[in-house]
């Protein structure tokens, strides 16, 4: 490795050697398959994210260089990019992560009381972890939900039209070993109209398509 | 109001199947083969007819962008890059194509690449859309096994494939050469241009990158001709759009509509109205975080398309359309955009990594009215020397939002400082 040695200290004492699964390594050479031959850096947000999962959602020194290797990557280059994308992790996190958007749309909508109620109802503030270890709570920046606003991401989910009461309920669930719903909280159709489509009435029946 | 047949995303909210089967008993793969072999030129030529313009914000016309691909490979691979970062604050339009409306989506990247001689795509997905790239995926392995791609993509004879390639959480992504940089495993910080991504793209390959809604709606586009989509609209602004309705509407939700359509018969008919009625209107975003607000006054006549949009100094942007009423705290909200900003400058370019962070600060300060009067210029100003000073469009993005408060809203502004002057003057008396 050509990279410097010296990385992040955040949780290097307690993390113990890296190496795939079985079942991952196949998934590795699967996502470096996606790029050409000499191009495997690409797969390198592909390995990460793969380290992560592998490793209760985040990146120990010895994942990272794991993947470095893995990839004939500098361990630096590497590092810029975990530390770059928001959604590596370096320290350890909760087995819930909570990120709550509070980007103008959701703000505009009542992301306030949405992350009140997070802050409430698990006892923690923001970038802290509860300390039985089943949560941590984040503040994101616009996830692509905005009509669904105020929404949280939880993991691989998001569970949006929220409000204080409804996230309460949700994050009650969850610290109760429940898996609550995800999407709507209200119970619309995607990003429809909650009061029903206002478009696409007609076309319930199949759409013609005439030659050309 | 659109009429259901010149609807494109016929599944926009995921109420039918998002498979193939469902997929094709709405008209998607119909014949893909026939338009097919009416070759690459043909396919460019419907599209520039078409008059589609890109999606994704900047609204470059799609057909002329093929066009700029060699059209003999000097022994390069041409590449098609989709762009499906969404994450323009207010846009959420992707998301329902990503995840309901797949296979639109990878019939698209087929024939666009027929037409750019691109035997691979590559389709950039937001990490967090983690859910979205699950449909995606599962929907490119069924074209896989169909045979609607691969070696023989469609029994015509054209090798193709798709790889789905998912990000990991940063704004600057949707950026096409950031794109490109973290597609190739490194930070995500915008290239130079020239050369532009036609020339020398996807690892120093003919590239071109395109917004996922742009790619979705061409195979609608080639089978019904590009005339029926020019008709739809106005002149230089035509088409069909997917528009997201956010905010202080009583209804929020994603509506494809046609373009041209009045901002305020977009709100009242699909978002059932402003919360509180028309009157109580403060401003809009019309399209996406970045483009500069516009006051009520504006909103009762404006078209939302490209020209109209840009005639009120705004934009169509990604036709994400931020409604705030009367009760918004207008400085708090842009504030809270130039924060977003701030976060998400990639720091390569001094005016954009510094100027964002300062505009921030200062936005703060203006919203408790903690400023001197001069400070608003002085932010102006500052803004301008951000706009138009840096690699890629962020820094013009972070100025715009604060720009078009200080156009619109300076009184607010200069009553917040008076405000804060005299409760400071009252308390020294008392």
């Amino acid at each position: 490795m050509s990279g410097p040695t010296n990385p992040p200290a955040n949780g290097a004492d307690e993390a113990g050697p890296f190496a795939f699964t079985k079942a991952n390594l196949a998934l590795a050479d699967e996502i470096i398959g996606r790029y050409p031959e000499d191009r495997e850096a690409s797969a390198v947000m592909g390995l990460l994210d793969l380290a992560q999962r592998q490793n209760d959602g985040w990146l120990p020194p010895p994942a990272v260089a794991y993947v470095a290797e893995y990839l004939h990557m500098p361990q630096i280059r590497v590092y810029e990019v975990v530390t770059f994308y928001s959604m590596f992790n370096l320290k350890p996190v909760g087995r819930n992560q909570v990120r709550v958007c509070t980007t103008t749309p959701c703000w505009l909508r009542g992301s306030a009381a949405v992350l009140d109620a997070c802050r409430e109802t698990l006892g923690i503030d923001l970038n802290e972890t509860t300390e039985d270890g089943e949560f941590t709570l984040t503040e994101v920046e616009c996830l692509g939900a905005c009509v669904n606003a105020p929404m949280i991401q939880i993991n691989d989910d998001y569970f949006e039209d929220l409000d204080g009461a409804r996230t309460k309920a949700l994050l009650d669930l969850l610290k109760k070993g429940d898996k609550p719903k995800p999407g709507s909280q209200t119970g619309r159709q995607c990003s429809a109209p909650l009061k029903g489509f206002a478009t696409m009435i007609s076309s319930a029946k199949t759409k013609g398509t005439e030659g050309d | 109001m659109l009429d259901d047949k010149d609807r494109i995303f016929t599944n926009l909210y995921g109420a039918k199947d998002w498979r193939l089967k469902g997929a094709r008993s709405r008209g998607d793969w119909d014949k893909p083969g026939d338009l097919m072999a009416k070759g690459g030129d043909w396919i460019i030529e419907e599209v520039k007819k078409s008059g589609l313009r890109g999606r994704g914000g900047a609204g470059f016309p799609t057909g002329l962008k093929w066009s700029f691909m060699p059209k003999e490979s000097d022994g390069r691979p041409h590449y098609l890059v989709v762009n499906a970062d969404e994450g323009e604050p207010g846009t959420c339009k992707d998301r329902d194509v990503l995840r309901n409306e797949p296979h639109k989506l990878i019939e698209g990247c087929l024939l666009a690449s027929l037409a750019m001689n691109a035997h691979l795509a590559y389709i950039y997905i937001r990490g967090e859309f983690h859910r979205e790239a699950e449909h995606l995926e599962a929907a490119v392995e069924e074209a896989r096994e169909a045979g609607l791609i691969g070696k023989d993509a469609c029994g015509s004879g054209f090798e193709f494939d798709i790889r789905v390639h998912r990000g990991a959480g940063a704004y600057i992504c949707g950026e096409e050469t950031a794109l490109l940089e973290s597609l190739e495993g490194r930070k995500g910080m915008p290239r130079l241009k020239p050369p532009f991504p036609a020339g020398a793209g996807l690892y120093g390959c003919p590239t071109t990158v395109n917004n996922v809604e742009s790619i979705a709606a061409v195979p609608d586009i080639l089978r019904r001709g590009g005339s029926w989509f020019s008709a739809l609209g106005r002149p230089n602004n035509t088409g069909t759009k997917i528009f997201c309705i956010s905010g202080h509407v009583n209804d929020p939700c994603n509506v494809e509509e046609e373009m041209g359509i009045p901002l305020k018969e977009l709100i009242d008919r699909h978002a059932g109205g402003v919360r509180g009625g028309w009157d109580n209107l403060l401003a809009v975003i019309p399209g996406g975080s970045s483009v500069p607000l516009i006051p009520k006054s504006i909103c009762d006549s404006v078209l939302m398309d490209f020209d109209s949009l840009l005639e009120v100094k705004s934009g169509l942007g990604t036709a994400a359309v931020i409604v705030m009423d009367k009760s918004t705290d207008i400085v708090a909200a842009i504030a809270r955009l130039s924060k977003f900003y701030k976060h998400e400058s990639c720091g390569q370019c001094t005016p954009c990594r510094e100027g964002t962070g300062w505009m921030w600060r200062v936005m703060e300060r203006m919203v408790t009215g903690n400023a001197g009067i001069k400070e608003i210029d002085m932010l102006l100003e500052v803004s301008r020397e951000i706009e138009g000073h840096t690699i890629c469009a962020l820094g013009d993005a972070a100025a715009w939002p604060v720009q078009g408060l200080i156009r619109h809203f300076r009184p607010e502004l200069e009553r917040r400082i008076e405000a804060y002057k005299a409760a400071q003057a009252g308390t020294r008396a008392a």
